[in-house]
């Protein structure tokens, strides 16, 4: 499986007559966009803002990121499953509007969507301020029901970051990187010298509203199963997700899964990085014990040495988590976690919903409690008063001024447990 | 020139010079200015800050009469209308570091000033009082003193005027306050580095130390529930429509008591949930779902329990810290005894 990502640097967008790339410049057909929002019946209004990095403009209720891509050789499209026929991504070429974001909002679906600032105290806490993002204002048809207006938001998203993508089809790209992933013997057998490590990429699937698809499927009901880096960066996954914003795995994220990433920048030099293991996080115990049970043994199938294991959201998945590490443990097989912590506003509380002696090397994105001020801005698209409900908020967290005091839980992908971001905790 | 801080030291009966183990039963007392140690803090201390006056206690005396000592202790240490208090360095000794402690926590939460004290790591005083005062780490016995005294000094000067500080600067025991930063890689890459330092035998720090959990036994089973009061109390934020007591929709910061009185099962005009960790749509439908009250008569009236309790709790269980959840659960239980109810069913989401 051998995928090349063409990155074209997109350094602004503006609305234009056609929506095209030219010199590094993303123009967007405002109305040719809304027209396609539209298309969907559940969709009653649709608008299309440009939020640039500096600009005093915020973005709330965020629900899902997406960056614009599109697959210029090699079988299937993006989005497989969702927008495109359900083929198998991952190899050939992908063009990448590199510094491009889809955003979308509109009226709340859940409580858990988030908070973009492009500018100030807040712009520090989401990789998002540093995107010109082309957003959708969707508006729900009246009596749509949360299930329904969660599917529509998130395809229109979809359909307009891969309408947007297709403009870098026949752009040069700035860099190309080229990924190559051996189907498993050869890989495993390619450096016999060191050890094999493997990633259990934990996907949101509690359900109602927290959900995560891969190819199409529903996360909730999958096995673990195995999945090649390179599907992953052509969008094989994506979220479906209302979960808390900041660790929130947006579709941007899984997109660029930094995990994946950073593993095979050393891989060759100090592991050999065999496999990516998808897994859910359910609710019922039965389907944790599954579930962790079927990871473990698909990881000590492959014969790794260790593993980095990521989670989604808190609380109810903080058990899977533990489940995941205490079994790998258990095995001989070594991990590190990434997580991130609900410690309470003062920093003061236990952290996690589990805990286990075995999991003794954890990664931690930040303390989601953390109280923060945003200043007002000049521009707010979307609904500001979104602030007083969504997970972090308070009733009173949006002043009369328009600016809001919250936990940093409403930044969108701030502890994002990826661990895209740069945000950690230490004791004091 | 601005007005020297007002310091008061705590010191136990052997470093306070009135005598050994023979003297550890004395009460407090206090003396004018500095006694022992005190003379290097001052020292340390120059012209930014004053001793005022050495408080002086046995150790076996405020061990064995901890809540009295502390009030004794408390009320000289008023009298002096202190800025700041330092007590000890206790080392490694326990009696003397518990005392350090307790007499810190009382000033910090009485009198609302800083405190320092000074601990060996292994001291009792430390686990007992390391999240809610400063502690220096010392040595194990008064030997360490010389590098005692300008750490605490430094440290107590930082506090008394408002400065920022650090435990890894400024040489004190974490408190056990999580406190977010930017780090200079991105988690995923700090997670690789970790991964290949674990695997290849080297030294790793984990970012997060597993806390000790607490279990709870459960109680013996209630032999006849055909004569107990049973309650309903939920952390899946089912509250009266319109949510009166504005119970967030995650980190609540309240719990709430409502009555059941002549309700026979909850409907989505009467109740609804203020949970913002799941779609709230079946919750809305039928709040029973959450909330089981329908159930509930129905075994009061077949006789399975004696009595459903005419009130039940709710709170938001989503991203609530465990330190309130701790806080609420204990209110509410003390309500439920006092209101003598025998069984509880907790339900979530």
């Amino acid at each position: 499986m051998r995928l090349e990502l063409g990155k074209i640097r997109i350094k602004d967008v503006q609305f234009g007559p056609e929506t095209c790339v030219r010199d590094g410049v993303l123009y967007v057909d405002r109305a040719a966009v809304e027209r396609m929002v539209l298309e969907d019946d559940r969709i009653a209004g649709a608008g299309v803002e440009l939020a640039r990095p500096g600009e005093e403009i915020r973005i709330i209720p965020v629900k899902d990121v997406i960056e614009p891509r599109v697959k210029v050789a090699g079988p299937g499209g993006v989005f497989p499953g969702m927008v495109s026929k359900v083929d198998t991504v991952g190899e050939g070429r992908t063009h990448v509007l590199a510094g491009v974001a889809v955003v979308t909002t509109g009226r709340i679906v859940g409580f858990q969507e988030g908070i973009i600032d492009m500018t100030g105290p807040g712009a520090e806490y989401t990789p998002f301020s540093r995107l010109n993002n082309v957003v959708l204002v969707c508006e729900p048809v009246a009596g749509l029901p949360q299930h329904e207006h969660e599917a529509a938001i998130r395809m229109a998203g979809l359909k307009v970051a891969a309408y947007l993508g297709e403009a870098g089809r026949d752009v040069e790209p700035d860099e190309v990187d080229v990924h190559e992933c051996l189907p498993l013997l050869e890989q495993a057998a390619a450096y016999p010298g060191l050890p094999k490590v493997v990633y259990v990429y934990m996907l949101q699937s509690q359900g109602l509203l927290h959900d995560t698809y891969v190819y199409g499927v529903d996360v909730k009901r999958i096995l673990p199963t195995l999945i090649y880096p390179t599907e992953v960066m052509d969008g094989a996954i994506v979220s479906g997700n209302c979960v808390s914003a900041c660790d929130k795995n947006t579709t941007y994220h899984h997109q660029n899964s930094p995990v994946i990433h950073d593993l095979l920048a050393r891989h060759g030099r100090d592991f050999n990085f065999i496999g990516v293991v998808i897994t859910n996080e359910n609710v019922t115990l039965a389907d944790k014990e599954r579930s962790s049970n079927y990871t473990t043994k698909l990881v000590e199938m492959l014969g790794a040495d260790g593993a980095i294991v990521s989670e989604e959201g808190f609380g109810n998945p903080d058990a899977d988590l533990i489940m995941n590490c205490t079994k790998l443990e258990k095995k001989g097989i070594r991990t590190v976690l990434v997580t991130d912590e609900y410690a309470g506003q003062d920093g003061a509380s236990q952290s996690l919903a589990d805990a286990n002696p075995l999991a003794d090397a954890v990664v931690t994105a930040g303390n989601a409690n953390e109280v923060i001020s945003l200043p007002p801005m000049k521009k707010v698209i979307g609904h500001p008063e979104a602030a007083n409900v969504i997970a972090g908020g308070w009733d009173g967290s949006l002043a009369g001024d328009g600016s809001i005091t919250a936990e940093i839980q409403v930044i969108t992908g701030c502890t994002n447990e990826l661990g895209f971001s740069y945000l950690t905790v230490r004791e004091i | 020139m601005t007005r020297k801080i007002r310091v008061v030291h705590y010191l136990n009966q052997f470093f306070g010079q009135i005598g050994g183990e023979d003297k550890a039963g004395m009460h407090p007392m206090d003396k004018a200015g500095h006694v022992g140690p005190g003379m290097s803090f001052a020292a340390a201390l120059k012209d930014q800050a004053e001793i005022v006056g050495t408080v002086i206690c046995g150790d076996t005396y405020f061990g064995e009469n901890m809540e009295t000592a502390t009030k004794e202790v408390l009320d000289l240490i008023v009298k002096y209308e202190p800025d700041l208090v330092i007590a000890g360095p206790a080392f490694n000794a326990g009696r003397y570091g518990s005392a350090c402690g307790a007499v810190c926590a009382a000033v910090a939460e009485k009198l609302q000033i800083p405190v320092v004290t000074g601990m060996y790591p292994e001291n009792p005083g430390v686990d007992m009082f390391r999240k809610h005062i400063h502690i220096v780490e010392t040595e194990g016995s008064a030997a360490g003193m010389r590098q005692a005294v300008p750490k605490m000094a430094k440290l107590a000067l930082k506090l008394a005027k408002g400065e920022p500080t650090d435990s890894a600067v400024d040489g004190y025991l974490t408190r056990g306050i999580r406190k977010n930063y930017f780090a200079k890689e991105r988690g995923s890459a700090r997670a690789v580095e970790m991964l290949v330092r674990k695997l290849g035998g080297q030294k790793f720090v984990t970012e997060y130390p597993m806390p000790q959990f607490d279990r709870v036994d459960p109680n013996p089973a209630i032999r006849d529930m055909s004569k107990a009061r049973i309650a309903l109390v939920t952390s899946g934020g089912i509250v009266p429509k319109g949510n009166p007591d504005h119970i967030e929709s995650s980190s609540a910061s309240k719990y709430g008591k409502y009555d059941l009185e002549g309700i026979d099962a909850l409907t989505a005009a009467s109740h609804q949930t203020a949970h913002g960790g799941y779609d709230p749509v079946y919750a809305n439908e039928n709040p029973d779902r959450v909330l089981p009250v329908d159930v509930m008569r129905d075994l009061e009236r077949e006789g399975v329990i004696g009595k459903f309790h005419r009130y039940y709790y709710a709170t938001v269980g989503n991203g609530t810290s465990v330190a309130n959840a701790k806080k609420y659960a204990a209110a509410i239980a003390k309500e439920l005894v006092e209101a003598e109810v025998q069984g509880v069913i907790l339900t979530s989401t």
